[in-house]
C-alpha cells in the first residue's frame, strides 16, 4: 500500500499547482464564472495541451500519458483547491470510462487526449435504447436530467438503462441541451434529453467496466473533494492569523484554535483515504470498491463540514458575495451529492462489508 | 549482516523465548519476575536497546533493525510492560542528558530488566500545567531534601527508580525553577500507594515524598534546567506512544468494529437499518485512522518526521476510544449495565463491555487531554498565535495555584 506521493507525484503537484496560480486564481475563477461559457477556454487549452492533462489517465498508444489514478488523484486535488470552473472533471470521466471499456475507442481518447474533443460522461440515468442498428450504432431516448458541463460537450457519452455506453454527439439531430442554474457557480450543469439521437455503440453488457469506471468516478471526486477541503482550510487558518477581535488574533482563541486542529484531523484522514483509494484503483482491484465507497462516505462529510466552519469561523464577511469561503461551500455540497444523495455510499459500503 | 539475516535470526530466537500468553497491564509480584527474566534473555540476546550507544550498554544498531525486531515482535506476547517506562522515556532521557556516570550505573541494567523505572511528573494540582508542579526539593548537606505528592505514575509499585521533577527555585517563574532528579524509590520517605481510577482497577499510582534525600550526583541536567529536560522526556514519550498509536490492540477490543459486526450483524447483515448503519460509521472512523496511521508511518519510513501531527493521531485515537465505547454498550443494551459477577459467570460480555465504557475516558486524559491535544495541533502543525500567558514572567511564589481561594471563585488575580 502506497500512501504516501513519489518524487514525480510531487513534482506534478508543483506543476499543476503552480499553472493554476498563474492561470487561474479566485480572481480569474470569478470573471469565469460570471461569462458565457462559465470557464475561461483559452486556460483549457493549456491546461489540455501545455500541461496534457485531458490525456493523463490515456494509454500512450492514443496519444496520452499513461498515467495513473494516484497520478490523476494529485491532479485532481489541485484543480479542486482552484476551483477551477470548465469541463475538465467531466472530460476526465468519460476518459475513465472509455479506458474501462472492452475495446478502447482510438478516435475519443486521442481526441480527449489532444484537447480537441470535449466528451462528457453522462452516468445512467433514464436514457434508453430506443433501437439498434447492426451497423454498431444506436438511438436513444429518454432525459438525463443533470449532465455536469452538458453544454460544454462535444461528445455525450452515454451510460444507458440497460448498460450500454453509447457516444452521441451533442450537435445530433434528436439532442436537445438546456442550461441548468446551480448552486455552484464554478460548475454548470445542463439537462439533456434525447429524442430519437443515433449515436455509436463503444461497450453493450460490460457490467464490469461500468462498475470499475462508477468507482473511480468515485475515487476521482474524493480527490477533488480532498482539494477543496484542503483549500477551504488552509484560507481559515490564514484568515485567523491576521484577523485581530478583542486586541487578539482569532486564532488565539481555543474557540477558534480548536475548530481548526478538529479540521485538520479531518484533512489527516481525509487524505490518508484518498491515497489509499487511488493506490487500490492502480495496484489492488480488489480492494477497489470498499475504499472508493469509503472515499465517497468520508470526503463528502468531511468536505463539507470543513467548508461549512471555513465560511464560518470568517464570520459575517463568509457570508457575503464578495468572499470566496461561499465558493468552496457551495462546491463542497455540490460534491457530496455529484454521485447521487450520501445514503446510497453508505448503503453501498455497508453492503460490500456484508453488514 | 544484512537485514533480512537480522530479521530472520530475530524471529527464531522469538519463537524459541517469548512466552505463550499477554499480560494484560501490570503484572502481580509473580508476573514481574518473569518478566525480568525474560528481560535478561532478551537482552543478553542482543534484543533489548537495540538502537542505544554501545559504550553504555546498547547494540548501537540503527532504526532499520530496531524496526526489523519489531515487526517481528508484533506476533508475539512480550512482557515488557513493566519496563515500557524506562525503556520509553526514562533512558531515553539519560542518554541525551545524563552524566558519564550516570549512563554507565543505570542504563545497562535498566536494559537488561534489573532495575525498574517510573516516571514522576504529574501533581494533583499540575496536569495539563505539569510545569505549575508544587514538589520542592530543597539544598542540604551533600544532596537534596524532597517533599511533595505525584500522581498517575504508572509501575511505580514495581520501581526501582524514578525521574523526578521538582522544584528547586520559587523566586523565578515557573518555568526556571525545576530540576530533574533520579530518586531511589525505596529510600526512606516514599511511599507509593495504588490510585484506583474508575474502573475500580489500581492502573496508578501515588507517591509521597516525606523528607527524602537526594545525594547531589543524582542532578540529570543543570540545576534549574529540569524544564528542558522534562520537554526531552515527553518528546520521548509521545513518540512512544504515537509509534504504537491505532496499530494494535483492536483484536481483542470489544468495541472494535469486527467484534460489533460478529455481535450484531450475522450471517444475514443487519436486521435494524438503524444499526447498519451505525456500523458503516464506526468503520469509516476505525479505518480513516488506521489508514492515517498507516500514513504517518510510511512518512517516517521515508525521512518525513512526524512531529506534533503525532498529536492529530492521539486525539483521534482518544474519539475513536469513546465513540466505539459508547456504541458498543448503546447497541448491547441493559446487559451491558449488569451481569454475573466475575467470579461468579466467568467473563461474561457484560463484564467486557462495561470494562470498555468505563476504560474509555481514559485515552482522552493520559498523554495530554483533547484540549492539549487541541493546542499542539494548532500552535505546532497550523503554526496559530498562542494564547496569550500571564504566567511565564511572575516568580512562581507570586503565582496562583488550584487551591487558592481567588481561583476557587474563579476571580483573576
Amino acid at each position: 500500500m502506497k500512501l504516501v506521493l513519489t518524487q514525480e507525484q510531487r513534482e506534478l503537484r508543483e506543476a499543476v499547482r503552480g499553472f493554476l496560480a498563474t492561470a487561474s486564481p479566485l480572481s480569474a475563477v470569478r470573471t469565469a464564472m460570471d461569462s458565457e461559457t462559465g470557464h475561461d477556454p483559452a486556460v483549457y487549452r493549456r491546461l489540455a495541451g501545455e500541461l496534457g492533462l485531458t490525456g493523463l489517465i490515456v494509454p500512450e498508444e492514443y496519444g496520452g500519458a499513461g498515467a495513473g489514478h494516484a497520478e490523476l488523484a494529485v491532479v485532481l486535488e489541485e484543480t479542486g483547491a482552484a476551483l477551477l470552473p470548465g469541463p475538465f472533471l467531466a472530460t476526465t470521466a468519460a476518459a475513465v470510462a472509455l479506458t474501462q471499456a472492452r475495446t478502447p475507442d482510438k478516435e475519443l481518447l486521442s481526441g480527449i487526449a489532444e484537447g480537441r474533443l470535449n466528451a462528457v460522461y453522462v452516468p445512467a440515468s433514464g436514457v434508453g435504447v430506443d433501437a439498434a442498428g447492426g451497423d454498431g450504432r444506436a438511438v436513444l431516448r429518454g432525459t438525463a436530467p443533470q449532465v455536469i458541463n452538458g453544454m460544454d460537450a462535444d461528445v455525450l457519452l452515454v451510460e444507458t438503462a440497460d448498460g450500454a455506453l453509447v457516444a452521441v454527439e451533442s450537435a445530433a439531430e434528436g439532442v436537445t441541451r438546456r442550461a441548468l442554474t446551480t448552486l455552484d457557480p464554478t460548475r454548470r450543469q445542463a439537462g439533456v434529453t434525447f429524442d430519437g439521437a443515433a449515436g455509436r455503440v463503444i461497450s453493450e453488457g460490460d457490467e464490469n467496466g461500468l462498475a470499475r469506471t462508477r468507482d473511480l468516478l468515485a475515487v476521482a471526486v474524493a480527490a477533488e473533494q480532498l482539494g477543496v477541503l484542503r483549500a477551504a482550510l488552509d484560507a481559515i487558518v490564514a484568515y485567523s492569523k491576521v484577523r485581530v477581535a478583542f486586541n487578539r488574533l482569532i486564532g488565539s482563541y481555543q474557540g477558534v484554535k480548536h475548530k481548526l486542529a478538529d479540521m485538520h484531523c479531518k484533512l489527516e484522514q481525509a487524505e490518508s483515504i484518498v491515497r489509499h483509494a487511488a493506490w487500490a484503483a492502480d495496484e489492488a482491484p480488489a480492494e477497489l470498491p470498499a475504499a472508493a465507497a469509503l472515499a465517497q462516505v468520508y470526503l463528502g462529510r468531511a468536505c463539507f463540514e470543513v467548508a461549512r466552519d471555513s465560511l464560518l469561523l470568517h464570520g459575517g464577511i463568509g457570508f457575503t458575495w464578495e468572499h470566496d469561503a461561499h465558493l468552496y461551500y457551495k462546491r463542497a455540497k455540490a460534491d457530496e451529492v455529484l454521485l447521487g444523495p450520501p445514503r446510497t455510499h453508505r448503503a453501498r459500503l455497508a453492503d460490500l462489508l456484508e453488514l | 549482516m544484512d537485514l533480512d539475516e537480522y530479521r530472520r535470526g530475530a524471529r527464531s530466537w522469538l519463537a524459541e523465548n517469548a512466552p505463550d500468553t499477554r499480560a494484560e497491564g501490570a503484572p502481580d509480584a509473580g508476573g514481574v519476575a518473569a518478566a525480568k527474566e525474560f528481560m535478561v534473555k532478551l537482552y543478553d540476546a542482543g534484543y533489548s536497546g537495540i538502537t542505544w550507544p554501545r559504550e553504555w550498554g546498547g547494540q548501537g544498531l540503527t532504526q532499520a533493525e530496531d524496526r526489523a525486531f519489531a515487526a517481528e515482535a508484533q506476533d508475539f506476547a512480550l512482557p515488557t510492560y513493566v519496563f515500557s517506562i524506562g525503556l520509553g522515556m526514562c533512558g531515553p532521557t539519560l542518554v541525551d542528558l545524563g552524566t558519564d556516570e550516570q549512563r554507565r550505573r543505570y542504563i545497562r541494567p535498566l536494559l537488561r530488566g534489573e532495575e525498574i523505572w517510573c516516571q514522576l511528573f504529574s501533581e494533583p494540582g499540575a496536569g495539563s500545567d505539569v510545569a505549575a508542579l508544587q514538589t520542592r526539593a530543597v539544598p542540604t548537606d551533600g544532596g537534596w531534601v524532597v517533599d511533595g505528592q505525584k500522581v498517575w505514575t504508572s509501575v511505580a509499585h514495581h520501581a526501582d527508580l524514578g525521574l523526578l521533577l521538582a522544584r528547586t527555585d520559587v523566586d523565578v517563574p515557573k518555568h526556571k525553577g525545576l530540576t530533574m532528579f533520579i530518586v531511589d524509590m525505596h529510600a526512606p520517605g516514599v511511599t507509593v500507594r495504588p490510585l484506583r481510577d474508575m474502573s475500580g482497577r489500581a492502573h496508578f499510582n501515588e507517591i509521597f515524598f516525606d523528607g527524602v534525600h537526594i545525594p547531589a550526583e543524582n542532578v540529570v541536567g543543570k540545576v534549574g534546567d529540569g524544564w528542558s529536560c522534562a520537554v526531552t522526556t515527553l518528546l520521548h514519550e509521545r513518540l512512544s506512544i504515537s509509534s504504537g498509536v491505532g496499530m494494535g490492540g483492536q483484536k481483542d477490543n470489544p468495541a472494535a468494529f469486527e467484534a460489533l459486526r460478529a455481535a450484531h450483524a450475522g450471517p444475514g447483515g443487519a436486521t435494524d437499518p438503524l444499526v447498519r448503519d451505525q456500523l458503516v460509521e464506526l468503520y469509516v472512523r476505525s479505518r480513516a485512522l488506521a489508514l492515517f496511521n498507516q500514513r504517518l508511518a510510511q512518512e517516517t519510513k521515508a525521512g518525513i518526521f512526524p512531529g506534533a501531527r503525532g498529536s492529530a493521531a492521539k486525539l483521534l485515537l482518544a474519539e475513536l476510544t469513546l465513540f466505539q465505547a459508547d456504541l458498543a454498550t448503546s447497541l448491547a443494551g441493559p446487559e451491558a449495565v449488569a451481569y454475573p459477577g466475575e467470579g461468579d459467570g466467568g467473563e461474561s460480555a457484560g463484564v467486557r463491555l462495561a470494562n470498555t465504557i468505563a476504560m474509555a475516558p481514559g485515552m482522552a486524559l493520559g498523554g495530554g487531554t483533547n484540549e492539549i491535544m487541541r493546542n499542539i495541533v494548532g500552535e505546532r502543525v497550523l503554526n496559530l498565535p498562542p494564547e496569550p500567558r500571564t504566567d511565564k514572567n511572575v516568580p512562581f511564589k507570586d503565582l496562583r495555584t488550584s487551591g487558592d481561594a481567588s481561583a476557587a471563585d474563579g476571580r483573576l488575580a
